[in-house]
């Protein structure tokens, strides 16, 4: 019964940070339908850059945390101001500028930090556990699940209770009439594409303690989000965070439970999804 | 100085030349209802005057100023506001978000108060009783009080109205025209796009008729009245 | 007078022809004979991201369906010739079955799908130690001796290469120039009207899949003979990716693009590697480039460039040139 239930909490964990990894990916593809392949490079830079403030720099977790969010952040930044603002509407150019970034970001992470796995210690204030209900909680663990229902209630705020948020849905309702009433659309695309991109790069630091960062990292999750923003719909913040959860289950189960089919299971409730629901389980727009 | 002037005007939509070489303005205060038939280019005008599609040859001058090729939310800025064709409003936000999102502060200029969430919903009290509800659940008349409500939200001088009347009830329609009139009253410079004229000759100032993406008359009302122009000759079944 | 189309084409078939003779090496003889299956495979995936307008990431998972089935076939004691057909037999069946379940959406939804199921073919070899020996890969003991010409020897691997080379690019020019690639073209510009006009928007799309996945199992047998080992990285996510960019970069929905793709990955890959040891950041800011300064790909900017240089050293025309004042294009 434990192990199931050690499987349950890192699935849940590993859930949390797929909603870090996928909401930034959700908000992008949901506002800019730009396919943002860079996003798993994004995770990995973050991972890798927060490893280094926290372990070369000793800077305090939570800080280095921060810091590695606002350094993939403005990366996005830049990336969408130089040269995904002037692709809009063609989504070949956008594939391979974000194709061709990834690749530059996955070999300069092997410049600087070299190939090997490199596996920041769990803060000490966060390390070790606690015994309930017959069960070993991994505190850092618990600390994720939490952080990712913060940045949740953050987001839901920032969507649904500001102007700036209205914003955002209005320009995912519709882009070229939200112009027509003022709305600065490229402004908020650089906005959007900036938190999107920190987010993922919260989520590479604060997933580093468990997942080690390491070359392939980026290929290893980027799949995981999209099969996220497709099952729980682009734009979708609920969608994201139900999705998460549910594959963060089917991936750490799943493993465990069948390792020779691993992929199987977890992408073929993607695949079911897409062939009868292709906007997801909570996603709006039809294509 | 007129307050939204084409000028020239050589619209395509790909390969496809819709206008040709149009040209009429606007004047301050003044209501120009703008007719044709199905097809004729009206709602193409209005796209390029807001913005929304370069024209290729040409120039929009708006309140005096060039703003041929500038993106809509710069011309927003510069004060003109569009009711489009079809509503558009923010179907998933409520109807006060709709108006939020919108909303351009400006100092008052003395001839009346400046809009805001206050003023505009009570012009429109169905839409302070729907505040909170979800805009894409609204009937289509309050839709459309909406969508007006949400481009004075703006502050606009010039406005554009693209077929407010469409589908909507004669009633509704009534009252739509009587908020228009409303609004000229108040001194905005408003260009009224109709498929049923009599609306438009009932309330219009100018009056300009396109045929096959070319200005085929242009006149004011009371001219044309006079002139007893044959209506069926320009705009088909009247 | 030869128009200067056909002859520069001309003039390629022979270089390529001669390659055993001017180039230095059965080294580069293997690179060149890399380039050619990668050129197959990108005009596999081209048929779909080009005239079809769907994009594929996870081609790759095609490509290896063929060479596992070429390795297993072989180990199982099949003939060269029983290893191919049934390599080929294989691959078709999984692109059908791909096919059917990708083409529930368009768009995004179809690129997602494919990258799943990309994804899935890579665990698969990765996991299914029992059927796929896992990481360690299979071997392939001896390439094939058609009609007694041993493929071992570099050149004439590479002249066998060029052969099928030629025929795929042969079937893709008449694919592309048939009455359906022309219909396969209207589902992708205007689909609604082609489903208006009465046309199986669907069985049209699912065809050209099939055609597609032909040709990548062509280059995937191809490969799997030229490395003599197949393994589950051949099928990673990296590897959908990088066909994918080749065509877009090359110039999707022409044919001549993707070869130009595949030359220029395959070239950066295996001889900038020599010089430069993160060659994988060198391709990448090669595309990111070629995005910002060819953003239709090299070889219709290539050609939209030598058009210009054309023009400009080309005397004006008299007074009363073309009424609108612009030169026509050939």
């Amino acid at each position: 019964m434990s192990l199931w239930g050690i499987l349950a909490i890192n699935s849940v964990a590993f859930g949390g940070l797929l909603f870090l990894l996928s909401a930034g990916f959700s908000l992008i593809f949901g506002l800019m339908r730009i396919p943002n392949l860079t996003h798993g490079s994004m995770f990995m830079l973050g991972g890798y850059v927060g490893a280094s403030l926290y372990m070369t720099w000793h800077l305090p977790f939570w800080l280095a945390a921060l810091g590695a969010a606002a350094v993939v952040a403005v990366f996005g930044g830049v990336i969408e101001r130089l040269l995904l603002r002037r692709l809009s509407g063609s989504i070949l150019a956008q594939v391979l500028v974000t194709l061709g970034i990834s690749f530059i970001v996955a070999d300069f992470c092997l410049l600087t930090w070299t190939g090997d796995p490199i596996s920041p210690p769990t803060p000490p204030v966060l390390a070790g556990g606690v015994r309930a209900f017959g069960l070993f909680f991994s505190i850092y663990r618990m600390a994720i699940i939490l952080v990712a229902c913060v940045v949740a209630a953050l987001l839901w705020t920032l969507l649904d209770k500001t102007r700036l948020g209205a914003m955002i849905r209005a320009g995912v309702d519709d882009p070229e009439m939200a112009r027509v009433v003022g709305i600065r659309v490229s402004r908020l695309f650089t906005i959007v594409f900036c938190l999107g991109a920190g987010l993922a790069g919260f989520g590479g630091i604060m997933g580093a303690p468990i997942l080690s960062v390491y070359p392939g990292l980026d290929t290893d999750m980027l799949p995981l989000a999209l099969v996220v923003v497709i099952l729980g719909g682009a734009g979708s913040l609920l969608g994201s965070l139900i999705g998460s959860f549910l594959i963060g289950l089917v991936y750490n189960f799943g493993q465990a439970m069948f390792p020779e089919l691993a992929y199987f299971v977890l992408f073929l409730p993607m695949v079911l999804v897409l062939a009868l629901r292709p906007q997801g389980l909570f996603g709006r727009q039809a294509s | 100085m007129s307050a939204l002037a084409l000028a020239g005007i050589d619209a395509f939509y790909g390969d496809s030349h819709v206008l040709h070489g149009v040209s009429f303005a606007l004047g301050e205060a003044r209501l120009l209802g703008l007719l044709g038939r199905n097809g004729a280019g009206k709602s193409t005008c209005m796209n390029v005057a807001m913005g929304m599609l370069r024209p290729r040859g040409g120039h929009v001058t708006l309140l005096g100023e060039d703003v041929t090729g500038k993106p809509p939310e710069d011309l927003a800025a510069r004060g003109l506001a569009l009711v489009p064709q079809g509503r558009r409003i923010f179907r998933s936000l409520t109807v006060s978000e709709n108006l939020i999102v919108a909303a351009r502060r400006i100092q008052g200029n003395g001839t009346h108060a400046p809009w805001d969430l206050a003023t505009v919903t009570s012009m429109f009290p169905r839409l302070k009783e729907r505040s909170r509800q979800i805009a894409g659940y609204l009937s289509g008349g309050e839709q459309q009080m909406l969508a007006i409500g949400r481009a004075l939200m703006s502050n606009p001088r010039v406005l554009l109205m693209d077929e407010p009347s469409e589908g909507l009830a004669p009633q509704i329609v009534a009252e739509v025209m009587a908020t228009i009139r409303r609004l000229k009253e108040q001194g905005l410079s408003i260009i009224l796009v109709e498929q049923n004229a009599k609306l438009v000759f009932d309330i219009a100032d100018d009056i300009v008729i396109l045929n096959s993406g070319r200005v085929a008359v242009m006149d004011t009302k009371d001219r044309l009245v006079k002139r007893g122009l044959d209506l069926h000759q320009h705009l088909g079944i009247y | 007078m030869i128009p200067p189309r056909l002859f520069v084409l001309a003039l390629a078939l022979a270089a390529l022809i001669a390659v055993p003779w001017w180039v230095p090496g059965d080294y580069y003889i293997s690179v060149s004979s890399q380039i050619l299956i990668y050129a197959i495979f990108a005009l596999g995936v081209d048929v779909l991201i080009g005239y079809a307008g769907l994009v594929s990431l996870g081609h790759a998972g095609l490509f290896g369906l063929a060479s596992y089935a070429v390795a297993a076939a072989l180990a199982g004691g099949s003939s060269q010739f029983g290893a191919v057909v049934l390599a080929l037999a294989v691959a078709l069946l999984g692109t059908a079955v791909f096919a059917a379940l990708s083409l529930r959406a368009t768009g995004i939804g179809f690129i997602m799908i494919t990258l799943a199921l990309g994804q899935i073919m890579w665990g698969l070899a990765y996991r299914w130690v029992d059927v796929t020996n896992g990481d360690n890969g299979v071997g392939v003991a001896a390439r094939p001796m058609p009609f007694g010409l041993d493929l071992e020897i570099a050149s004439n691997f590479y002249f066998a290469t060029l052969v099928v080379f030629l025929l795929a690019l042969s079937g893709a020019w008449i694919f592309v120039h048939s009455p359906f690639g022309a219909s396969l073209k209207g589902t992708r510009d205007q689909p609604r009207r082609m489903t208006a006009l009465g046309y199986n928007v669907w069985l049209i799309r699912y065809f050209a899949c099939l055609f597609s996945g032909l040709l990548t199992a062509v280059a995937g047998i191809l490969f799997v003979y030229y490395t003599k080992f197949i393994s589950p990285p051949t099928l990673v996510l990296t590897s959908s990716a990088e066909v994918v960019l080749m065509v877009i970069s090359g110039g999707s929905g022409t044919l001549l693009g993707p070869i130009a793709g595949a030359a220029l990955v395959v070239i950066v890959k295996n001889l900038a590697s020599a010089y430069i040891e993160r060659w994988n950041m060198l391709l990448g800011a090669i595309f990111v480039a070629i995005v910002v300064f060819m953003p239709e790909g090299l070889v219709p900017g290539s050609m939209r460039l030598a058009q210009w240089a054309l023009k400009a050293i080309r005397p004006p025309l008299p007074a009363g040139g073309s009424p609108s004042g612009k030169a026509g294009a050939p």
